[in-house]
């Protein structure tokens, strides 16, 4: 299991002092607080794609690549890259130039972004937002996975015989997770592929997202990458932690209250109520998060949004500090325990590496497995030997 | 015997008030036009007034909580929709509005609407046709042709025993609303219909559909 956190860089107004940090200060600030995930033994940082203020992260790739020079072993991910918007023939350089400065710690979830003018600011249409999201991510693919494409697609421009470079590291595309909070069309596309789902989790309802997930495993299992349960799931988080509860909720009220996604609605305590947001003690978090297993079943990563809505550098250091001293550690307990044994860990470089040689194994030995779709299943032998890569491969054929 | 359901929503604020009036006056018409017709109706009625804060909580949010959903979701399964609101400012409540906003816009999609509208004057009554009914024909839903408009002064006239038939008086038009809607509900299965919220279109290819693979 990973744990990390997640930041939409929003530059916002603390309204506790009425401070607006620069978009400099509040730059620096997501590089220090990337690094602070390290320091404080979390597993992952991912940032956030926008292209309009008063979000800062419009380069997530610059941005990566400088917190990978700084760090040495949390994975650098998205939340989310935006697959609708963003070309593809770039976003498969990218990720694969990173894939090498950064030793192959890098994964990214895609998500067809919310704010409608990007839209035709990149020449899109937004009423096209899932047939980008599922043409865009097809060419993605190919090109990670094959030297020389040939495309010719509805969106873009046709390719013949384009090569994207870098190629991935040791031959092995990235990680990628869907992200989509409401359609599933994304969760089909994520079950079609076997990759991960993503399910941002904080601003809706426990019941949605436990639907969305089991509808996600139900239909990885269909296409053949492993049972449901096998199925690789992501899942956002909203915390702020005091030693005791009433601190809590006495310091992130004016947070809440004037937050941009939820401020002057529901009260603080409403939200909680129907939300997976947790404002409490660290004892308090863990028990929430430990409940997140119960609806969603045993899942590979949490990530947190910890640095939104105005909160200072400072104050998101401390929750850093919490989150790794006293949280993470009982949380990776907890979850170990009654975690069946043919569950995947959370992806990385590595696994999906050894199960790269081990399908090519196979395939050796039997005829073409679909390699093109079964990336997430393999992962799941890399806690075990790697014979059992060898019989995933085998039943991902025969349930295809 | 058969059955169905009647969904009624009323954006009245006063207690009690005019709109809600109106609204039982056209839910008791259609639901005894349907007993006509041995169709049994299950009437459930909304105050919008006492989900006033969850609609605007899902306004702001996006998302309704668990009361709201629920309401919501009786209403989009009914067999048929009986919508009133007052005129403010010559158009439907901002209250009105706000929920037919929030709720999903694909869900009242060929449901059968009678629309109903209530004001001190009887010059506000064009509302019905250039705001209610414009609106519930973005939603698809399909809109009886009679709506009913009650001013104030409505609600001291009698049907003069309908000896002079080129008058409609108000009983008069929700009888004729009330039939309309009636035919509508009695063919209606909306109410046994299996909702899946995870349905793709029957086109859906998940690597796209463009080229063919």
């Amino acid at each position: 299991m990973q744990f990390g956190i997640f930041t939409v860089g929003d530059l916002t107004t603390d309204p506790t002092t009425g401070h607006t940090p620069s978009e400099h200060d509040r730059i620096k600030a997501m590089l220090t607080i990337a690094q602070k995930v390290e320091e404080v033994g979390l597993d992952v940082f991912a940032a956030g794609e926008h292209h309009n203020p008063p979000f800062v992260p419009s380069s997530p790739t610059t941005m990566l690549g400088y917190i990978a020079a700084k760090t040495e072993r949390i994975i650098l991910s998205t939340a989310t890259t935006l697959i609708t918007t963003s070309d593809p023939v770039k976003i498969a350089e990218d990720f694969a130039m990173l894939q090498h400065v950064a030793d192959g710690r890098v994964d990214l979830t895609l998500g067809r972004g919310n704010t409608g003018p990007v839209y035709p600011w990149f020449g899109q249409d937004i009423r096209q937002g899932i047939p980008l999201a599922l043409e865009n991510y097809a060419l993605l693919r190919r090109l990670w996975r094959e030297d020389f494409v040939d495309w010719e697609g509805q969106f873009r421009t046709p390719l013949q015989g384009f090569q994207s470079t870098p190629r991935p590291l040791d031959g092995v595309a990235p990680f990628v997770w869907h992200g989509s909070i409401r359609s599933p069309e994304i969760a089909e596309q994520a079950a079609y592929y076997g990759d991960g789902f993503f399910s941002n989790h904080i601003f809706w309802p426990a019941s949605h997202t436990a639907k969305m997930v089991k509808y996600y495993r139900n239909r990885f299992e269909h296409y053949g990458h492993g049972t449901a349960a096998q199925a690789i799931v992501g899942l956002g988080g909203q915390v702020f932690m005091s030693k005791n509860s009433q601190d809590a909720k006495r310091k992130f009220r004016p947070y809440f209250d004037n937050a941009p996604v939820y401020g002057n609605g529901p009260s603080m305590e409403d939200f909680t109520e129907q939300t997976p947001l947790t404002v409490g003690s660290p004892q308090e978090v863990i028990d929430r998060t430990l409940g997140f297993r119960d609806y969603v079943g045993d899942y590979q990563r949490q990530l947190w949004l910890m640095d939104h809505a105005g909160l200072p550098l400072k104050t998101v250091l401390e929750q850093l500090d919490i989150l790794g001293e006293e949280v993470v550690p009982v949380l990776r307990k907890e979850f170990a325990k009654n975690r069946p044994a043919d569950v995947p860990e959370g992806p990385t470089h590595e696994a999906l590496v050894i199960a790269a040689g081990a399908a090519t194994t196979a395939d050796a030995t039997a005829s073409a497995v679909r390699d093109d779709l079964d990336t997430a299943a393999a992962i799941a032998p890399h806690r075990r030997a790697t014979g059992a890569a060898f019989g995933l491969a085998g039943a991902t054929k025969t349930g295809a | 015997m058969t059955e169905r359901t009647l969904a009624v929503v009323s954006a009245g604020l006063s207690q009690p008030s005019s709109t809600r009036l109106l609204a039982d006056k056209l839910a008791t018409a259609t639901v005894a036009r349907l007993a006509d017709e041995g169709v049994t109706t299950k009437v459930v009625t909304y105050e919008l007034r006492d989900y006033a804060q969850d609609i605007m909580n899902n306004m702001l949010t996006g998302f309704a909580n668990p009361r709201l959903e629920e309401m919501i979701e009786a209403v989009t399964s009914a067999d048929g929709l009986i919508a009133v609101t007052p005129i403010f400012t010559t158009s439907y409540s901002g209250l009105f509005k706000t929920f037919f906003d929030v709720i999903d816009n694909r869900s009242l999609t060929d449901q059968p609407v009678l629309i109903g509208a209530t004001a001190g004057t009887p010059r506000h009554s064009l509302a019905l046709d250039y705001a209610l009914r414009p609106m519930f024909t973005y939603l698809h839903a399909v809109v009886v042709p009679t709506s009913v408009f009650a001013a104030s002064e409505d609600w001291g006239t009698g049907d003069g025993g309908r000896v002079d038939s080129r008058v409609q008086t108000l009983p008069a038009r929700i009888e004729r609303a009330a039939g309309e809607l009636s035919a509508l509900v009695v063919r209606s299965d909306r109410s046994a219909r299996i909702r899946d919220p995870f349905e793709l279109p029957a086109d859906f290819n998940p690597a796209g559909l463009f080229p063919p693979r």
